[in-house]
């Protein structure tokens, strides 16, 4: 017979809150570890991103070493394709924002309303999010916009038109339509739910008023929906300034420089031409330029906030 | 003019009736209130006359023209919804604008409108603020403001108060008697409140399970409700209800002996009634009394409430199922266990034959 002893586990002494002026409370040594943890995830790659960024260090001549000032940003900025890649992510941001916000509001007005199937129909709506980037990249580029084999190509010569080979004559714009097909089920999602919270009585007070569905929509939904929008800018531009794995599988950053953007021109210095020099100060840039943009974005957001409950 | 006419109403959701044979005439001008308990068809059946609802059979008259087929912003209809349902990022004289800015009316007309609205309710003072800056009972104004500055045929209020605590709802409920006086327009008021449906009310109309069970002015319904879910809704405390049987006849009187073995004469007329048949006896705990005589019903009183100016007693009875009430002086008091022996004037008693219908009470003497 094997014997077993029961562990009890000891009652919890309740600790007392923490005297004013003490140093360490308990709390405070409970959070420790988590902001450790945010320090070493943090930090340390900014501060050797830092570091990097004022040292010659590349891949191919690692003995040659030592700082070298602000050399490396004046590299970057020199090189022809960086300007560009800055126009180019601002162009795919603003796009993509557009294009979702404007198309999640219609589909979210659309799906909102009631129809047979409308469960289904809204799931299908919401796939594109969950597909991942490279395999949607993969679709898009092999099914939809292949020159020969894609979809579109299909629809163009049963009509007796000449193809298209988007990706080659319209590179932006294909990875614009691609990462806003990610996209705006993302947006259709909140302002969905932002839809559905609107007070259905309000909307009945306004057809009594004499609005039709036009009028409805623009003195009625759109100011409801006017902080859902906000938080989707906010979210999307955030995740849509460092869209890389469409274009990595799309184009390659190409053809020349066209779909280029920050991070894709951070990852082909450092990780195509081995510069990890230049392409941290690329990396600072794009820390930068994320901080303007979020900034920016906050103070708007802040700003729609207040709106609603101050005054 | 807007009077209202409503012929042989019905309403399906798919294959479930939820309302049928609806017959109603409201005046012009007439304060008409809907009761009903809850989910009775009291809100469905104003949103069909707003034309939120389709209607699925019958027809709907406002003053002569047909209305099923007119949209709800053509049907000359303001609503107030229960829960306003303001534009919140409206300030309150947009909120009142909002509908005569859709129609095109010049800024000159639009200004004296609203203003004209906001001067009656008192709420001028305010009409830069959003709805999220203001007190319940100052939202139930814009609302209804905004309701007024379209002028409508016919206001439809759906439970306007029930958001307010008891001592706003008192006084909205005097504004809602004064501004029927100021308009004079047809309103239609749905309530669950008794003394808003008594107070307010030229005609109530009671509905139950998606018919409409009697319709009348206050007096009638509380002195003369046709049945006993009328007689049972109108009236609080409810009235007590006394299962027994008719022993006999006394000239206008009907004699009836209650299960436990009390009897009560009741001033009704017999009509088709026949001794033996199976009655219920109807008596508001304001006419039962406390009394000594030979026609009584034994009752034990089981707990005593008080009001400040009288008290109701409650009492069990072997022939009353849901107990008896009877309202007393507040300086007669009754211990729990006291037997007690009850009756009441004949004529303030209402005879229910095995139907639930009432028949109709002999007027002797007038009882005023
Ligand atoms: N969309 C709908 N589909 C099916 N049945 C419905 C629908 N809307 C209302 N009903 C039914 O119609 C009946 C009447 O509802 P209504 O809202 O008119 O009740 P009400 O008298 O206003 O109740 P309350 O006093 O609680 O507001 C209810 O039994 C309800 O379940
Ligand atoms: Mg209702």
């Amino acid at each position: 017979m094997t014997q077993q002893t029961i562990i009890l586990p000891t009652p919890a002494t309740p600790i007392a809150p923490p005297a004013p002026g003490r140093k360490f409370s308990p709390a405070k040594l409970l959070l420790t570890p988590s902001v450790a943890m945010l320090g070493l995830w943090m930090i340390v790659p900014l501060v050797m991103t830092l570091y990097f960024s004022v040292i010659r260090y590349n891949l191919l001549s690692p003995d040659q070493t030592g700082f070298v000032g602000l050399d490396n940003y004046r590299y970057l900025l020199e090189d022809p394709a960086f300007w560009p890649s800055i126009g180019h992510t601002l162009v795919l941001i603003v796009s993509v924002l557009l294009i979702s916000v404007v198309g999640g509001t219609l589909m979210a007005v659309l799906f909102d309303q009631k129809f047979p199937g409308r469960g289904i129909a809204r799931l299908f709506v919401i796939a594109p999010f969950f597909v991942m980037p490279t395999v949607g990249a993969l679709i898009w580029k092999n099914m939809i916009l292949h020159p020969v084999y894609g979809l579109w190509s299909h629809l163009f010569r049963l009509v007796g038109l000449e193809p298209i080979d988007w990706l080659a004559d319209y590179p932006l714009w294909s990875i614009i339509v691609m990462v806003a097909w990610q996209w705006t089920p993302f947006a259709f999602l909140i302002l969905l739910t932002s839809l559905q919270s609107l007070d259905q009585e309000q909307r009945e007070a306004a057809q009594l008023d004499g609005a039709g569905p036009v009028r409805i929509f623009i003195h009625i939904t759109l100011p409801h929906l006017k902080r859902a929008i906000a938080v989707v800018v906010m979210i999307e531009s955030i995740f849509l300034l460092s869209i890389f794995a469409e274009i990595f599988t799309a184009t390659a950053g190409g053809p020349g420089t066209e779909t280029t953007n920050l991070p894709y021109l951070v990852y082909s210095i450092g990780l195509q031409q081995f510069d990890i020099g230049i392409a941290s100060a690329g990396g600072v840039i794009a820390v930068i330029l994320a901080n303007i943009v979020s900034i920016f974005l906050v103070r708007m957001l802040a700003k729609n906030l207040r709106g609603e409950y101050d005054q | 003019m807007a009077s209202l006419t409503i012929r042989n109403l019905q309403k399906r959701y798919e294959e479930v009736e939820v309302m049928r044979d609806i017959n109603l005439d409201i005046a012009d001008g007439e304060f008409v209130v809907f009761v009903g308990p809850s989910g009775c068809g009291k809100s469905t059946l104003l949103r069909m006359i707003a034309g939120l609802e389709d209607i699925s059979a019958g027809e709907l008259r406002i003053g002569d023209q047909r209305m099923n087929e007119v949209p709800a912003s053509k049907r000359g209809i303001a609503m107030v919804f229960q829960s306003y349902a303001l534009y919140p990022h409206m300030t309150l004289y947009d909120n009142m604008a909002f509908g005569l800015k859709l129609a095109g009316k010049s800024k000159a007309e639009i200004d004296a409108a609203v203003m004209r609205a906001a001067k009656i309710l008192h709420i001028d003072h305010l009409l830069d603020r959003k709805p999220k800056q203001l007190s319940g009972g100052q939202r139930q104004r814009v609302a209804i403001g905004r309701a007024i500055t379209r002028e409508p045929h016919v206001f439809l209020f759906d439970e306007p108060l029930s958001n307010l605590d008891a001592a706003l709802r008192v006084k909205m409920r005097l504004e809602f008697a004064k501004l029927h006086d100021d308009l004079k327009t047809t309103m239609i008021y749905v309530t669950h409140d008794q003394v808003e449906a008594m107070t307010l009310a030229d005609k109530i109309v009671v509905l139950s399970a998606g018919r409409i069970e009697q319709v009348g002015s206050p007096h009638t319904l509380y002195h003369h409700p046709a049945n006993r879910f009328v007689a049972g809704f109108i009236g609080s405390p409810k009235m007590n209800f006394l299962a027994g049987t008719v022993q006999g006849f006394d000239g206008d009187f009907v004699q009836v002996q209650l299960d436990n073995g009390g009897i009560q004469s009741v001033a009704v007329e017999r009509g088709a009634l026949k001794a033996g048949e199976r009655v219920t006896l109807g008596i508001r705990p304001e006419h039962l009394h406390v009394v000594h005589g030979s026609q009584i019903i034994p009752a034990t009183v089981t707990a005593q409430e008080s009001l400040g100016d009288h008290a109701y007693v409650y009492a069990d009875c072997p022939a009353a199922p849901d107990g008896l009430i009877l309202r007393v002086p507040e300086e007669e008091q009754y211990r729990p266990g006291t037997a007690l022996q009850l009756g009441a004037d004949p004529q303030r008693c209402h005879l229910f034959d095995a139907s639930g219908q009432a028949l109709a009470r002999v007027k002797v003497l007038q009882a005023a």
